[in-house]
C-alpha cells in the first residue's frame, strides 16, 4: 500500500508552501516529540547543576547577589578541616554501607531465590524499609537510640549486660555506627530484590548442567550464579554508591551531622553552609566536590560494564 | 560404558503419581530411545538417571550399582539438554572443559581432551567464541562435545534437537547417530518424535501416560505393534484404523463401517462377530478391483509419493502411493490393504488381537 502512496503523493507537495513540508518532515515530528522530555532534563537538571558549579564561583549569600572570585570558595575549602573530615565521613559511610548492602543484599536474593513456604509473602516483606518514607524511618531510628528511652539501652541494661546508657548518637563512633546501620537498613531491600530479579533470569538448567558436571553447591555459586549476575551487579552498586554518597534526609533527620561533625557528610555540611548559614557560594562549592568523586564511581561501574565479552551480540570477532 | 537396569521405577509429585512401575533393560553400548507423546514421563525418567529427581520407589542401575542415593555428579553420565544449557560466560572451551576443572584435572589434561573433543565434532575453529556468536547446531555440538569430554558411562540427551530448524535437525539427527557408532557409549535418547525414534535407536521405548507401552527394535514396533496405541505413534503417516466387526464364514473378514467388506488373512480363534479395530498403514493399500470402494477427498503430491485421503464406508482414510496415479476428488477407486499386513485389535482394550 505505501509503495502505491508514494508517487501520488508527490507531485501534490511540490506545490505545497514550505510550512506544509515542514509539517510532513518527520525529523521535525521527532524533535517535538523530544521536546518535553528535554525540557524536563534542562529545567530539572541541566539548569540547577550549571546554576551550582556557577554558584560555587561566586560569593552569592542569601538575599544578595553574588560577584565572580574565580576559585576563591574552593581555596577556603581546602584549608577547612571541617570540609575534609566531612569527606572522610562521606568515603568511611559510603564505602561501609554499600559493602554491607551488597553482601546483606546478595545473602538475602540468595535465600529469597529459593524454594520455600509463604515465598511470595517474604519477598513482599523484605520491601517494607524501601517504602517507609525516608524521614518516618529515621525518626524512628532516632528513638531507638536515644540516648535515654533507647530500647536497646533499655533492653540491653535489663539484660544485666550494660550498667548505663549507651550515648548512640553523643558518642562519634557510635554515631557513626548508627547512621550507617539505619542506611543499610533503608538500602539492602533495593539491592536485594534487583539482585533476585537478577538470579531468577538464570537457567535453572544451567545449574543442573553445573551439577552434572560436578559442581558443589558452592562452586554453582561461584562459577554459575555470580559470573552471570555481575552485569546487575554493577548496576545495582551503582546506584547504591550514587545513592548513599549523597545521602541527605537520614544524617539530617538523625544527628544534623553531630556530634562534633563526627557524622557530616557532603550533602549535609553543604546544605548546613548554603542554606542555614546563608553562603550559597561556599554550599554550592561543597557539593560540586561531590561530582568527580560520583563521575569516578560511575566510571567504575562503566569499564566493569564493557569488560563482559559474553554478553554483547553475534558478532563472530 | 555400562549397561543400565530400570526396575519398577515409580515417581510421584505429591500424590500425583507419573510413572507407574518402568522397566527398562539397556545393554552396554545400546542406543535406547525413549518416545512418546508430551507429558508421559520420558522426560522424568531421564532425570532420575541423571539424579536431577528423587526414585519414589524401584531401583535405577548403571554397570552393577544401585545409584538410587548416588549423587549426580558420581553416577558417570553426562547429559545433553533441550536448550543445550551452556554457560554463557564461558568460551565453547572453557564450557567442555568444566567438568574437568571441577575434577581438579590438569591444564594440559584438560587442553589434550577438549581438542580431542572438538575434532570429533569439527568445533576446533570455534574454541574461543562465546555461545552467543554460535549457530543453533554449533551450539547443540558444543553441547555436545561437552558430553564427550568427561568420557561417561552413559549419555543423555533430552530432547536435544527440537530447538533446530528442519533440515538441521535431520544433519545433527546423523552426525548423533554416527557419533554413537564411533563411540559405542550407552545412549539414551528423549524425544516425542517418531521419526527420531525410528532412524536412531537400537532400542525404541514407547511411553504413554506413565507405563511403557512397547519396548523393541524400529522395525518390531514397526511390524508388530503390540497396541492400538504404538500402532498409531509409530509411523507417518499415521496407521488407519476401521472400527468394525470379526466375521468368519469359512473365510475371515472384516466388517468395516457401514458394512464395508476387508480382508483378513487369519481370524483369531472363536472371534466371529467380536468387535475390534481394523489398522492398516497407509503404504500398505494397493488398488484393485476386488478393493473396497473409496472416494477420493483430497490428494497431495509430496514428489517421491502420493498422498491420498479418501472415504471408505464413510471414515476417511489415508493412502501412500509410490506410482502417480491421475487421481482427483470426488474419483471413486478401489482400495486393498495387503491381508498379511494388516493388524487387528481389541475393540475395547487396544491389544493386538492378530500374530
Amino acid at each position: 500500500m505505501a509503495d502505491v502512496a508514494i508517487p501520488r503523493a508527490k507531485p501534490q507537495m511540490s506545490e505545497d508552501n514550505a510550512w506544509t513540508r515542514l509539517k510532513h518532515n518527520r525529523n521535525w515530528l521527532g524533535f517535538w516529540f523530544m521536546v518535553p522530555a528535554m525540557a524536563f532534563l534542562i529545567f530539572f537538571l541541566a539548569y540547577p547543576l550549571g546554576l551550582g558549579i556557577w554558584l560555587s564561583f561566586t560569593d552569592t549569600r542569601i538575599g544578595r547577589v553574588g560577584h565572580f572570585v574565580g576559585v576563591e570558595n574552593y581555596e577556603w575549602l581546602w584549608d577547612d578541616s571541617i570540609f575534609w573530615l566531612s569527606v572522610f565521613n562521606t568515603l568511611l559511610y559510603t564505602f561501609v554501607a554499600s559493602a554491607l548492602k551488597f553482601a546483606i543484599g546478595l545473602y538475602l536474593a540468595l535465600l529469597l531465590n529459593e524454594n520455600m513456604p509463604f515465598k511470595a509473602m517474604l519477598r513482599a516483606m523484605v520491601l517494607i524499609p524501601f517504602i517507609v518514607p525516608t524521614v518516618l524511618s529515621a525518626l524512628a531510628f532516632w528513638w531507638i537510640f536515644d540516648s535515654q528511652f533507647s530500647i536497646i539501652s533499655w533492653s540491653l541494661k535489663h539484660l544485666g549486660l550494660i550498667n548505663q546508657n549507651i550515648n548512640f548518637l553523643g558518642d562519634t563512633t557510635w554515631a557513626r555506627i548508627c547512621v550507617i546501620f539505619a542506611n543499610i537498613w533503608r538500602g539492602v531491600p533495593f539491592v536485594a530484590i534487583t539482585l533476585l530479579a537478577g538470579l531468577q533470569t538464570v537457567s535453572p538448567s544451567l545449574y543442573e548442567a553445573a551439577t552434572l558436571d560436578g559442581a558443589t553447591r558452592w562452586q554453582n555459586f561461584r562459577f554459575i550464579t555470580y559470573p552471570l549476575l555481575t552485569p546487575i551487579i554493577a548496576v545495582v552498586m551503582t546506584f547504591s554508591v550514587l545513592f548513599t554518597f549523597t545521602d541527605f534526609q537520614l544524617i539530617w533527620a538523625m544527628t544534623r551531622g553531630g556530634p562534633v561533625n563526627a557524622t557530616h557528610l557532603m550533602a549535609t555540611l553543604s546544605y548546613q553552609r548554603a542554606i542555614i548559614a546563608g553562603q550559597l557560594g561556599e554550599g554550592a562549592a561543597i557539593s560540586s566536590a561531590m561530582i568527580p568523586f560520583l563521575l569516578a564511581a560511575i566510571m567504575v561501574s562503566w569499564f566493569g560494564l564493557q569488560r563482559r565479552k559474553w554478553q554483547q551480540g553475534e558478532n563472530n570477532d | 560404558m555400562s549397561s543400565v537396569q530400570i526396575r519398577d521405577v515409580r515417581k510421584s509429585f505429591g500424590n500425583f503419581e507419573v510413572l507407574h512401575g518402568v522397566t527398562v533393560p539397556i545393554e552396554d553400548g545400546q542406543f535406547v530411545v525413549l518416545v512418546g507423546p508430551s507429558g508421559c514421563g520420558k522426560s522424568t525418567l531421564l532425570r532420575m538417571l541423571a539424579g536431577l529427581e528423587n526414585i519414589t520407589s524401584g531401583t535405577i542401575s548403571i554397570g552393577d550399582r544401585v545409584v538410587n542415593n548416588v549423587q549426580p555428579k558420581e553416577r558417570d553420565i553426562a547429559m545433553v539438554f533441550q536448550n543445550y544449557a551452556l554457560y554463557p560466560h564461558m568460551t565453547v572451551a572453557d564450557n567442555m572443559g568444566f567438568s574437568l576443572k571441577l575434577r581438579n584435572a590438569g591444564a594440559d589434561e584438560i587442553n589434550k581432551r577438549v581438542k580431542r573433543a572438538a575434532e570429533i565434532l569439527a568445533l576446533g575453529p570455534l574454541l574461543d567464541r562465546y555461545p552467543r556468536q554460535l549457530s543453533g547446531g554449533q551450539r547443540q555440538r558444543v553441547a555436545m562435545g561437552r558430553a564427550i569430554v568427561r568420557d561417561p558411562q552413559v549419555f543423555l540427551f533430552d530432547e536435544p534437537l527440537s530447538n533446530l530448524d528442519a533440515k538441521l535437525r535431520v544433519a545433527m539427527r546423523t552426525e548423533i547417530k554416527e557419533l554413537h557408532q564411533r563411540l559405542k557409549t550407552t545412549t539414551v535418547y528423549v524425544t516425542h518424535d517418531q521419526i527420531e525414534a525410528m532412524t536412531m535407536a537400537d532400542k525404541i521405548v514407547v511411553m504413554h501416560d506413565g507405563i511403557v507401552e512397547q519396548m523393541g527394535t524400529p522395525l518390531e514396533l514397526y511390524d508388530k505393534p503390540d497396541n492400538q496405541f504404538v500402532a498409531g505413534f509409530i509411523g507417518s503417516p499415521a496407521m488407519n484404523f476401521l472400527k468394525g466387526h470379526v466375521r468368519v464364514n469359512g473365510v475371515a473378514t472384516f466388517e468395516g463401517p457401514n458394512g464395508v467388506k476387508l480382508p483378513l488373512k487369519t481370524a483369531p480363534a472363536a472371534s466371529d462377530g467380536r468387535p475390534a479395530v481394523y489398522g492398516v498403514r497407509p503404504e500398505h493399500f494397493t488398488i484393485a478391483d476386488d478393493g473396497a470402494e473409496a472416494e477420493i477427498v483430497v490428494v497431495e503430491p509430496t514428489g517421491s509419493e502420493t498422498q491420498v485421503f479418501a472415504k471408505i464406508g464413510g471414515e476417511q482414510v489415508v493412502a501412500v502411493f509410490r506410482e502417480r496415479h491421475q487421481f482427483n476428488p470426488g474419483d471413486k477407486i478401489r482400495l486393498k490393504p495387503e491381508p498379511s499386513l494388516v493388524h487387528l485389535f481389541d475393540d475395547a482394550t487396544g491389544k493386538r488381537l492378530n500374530a
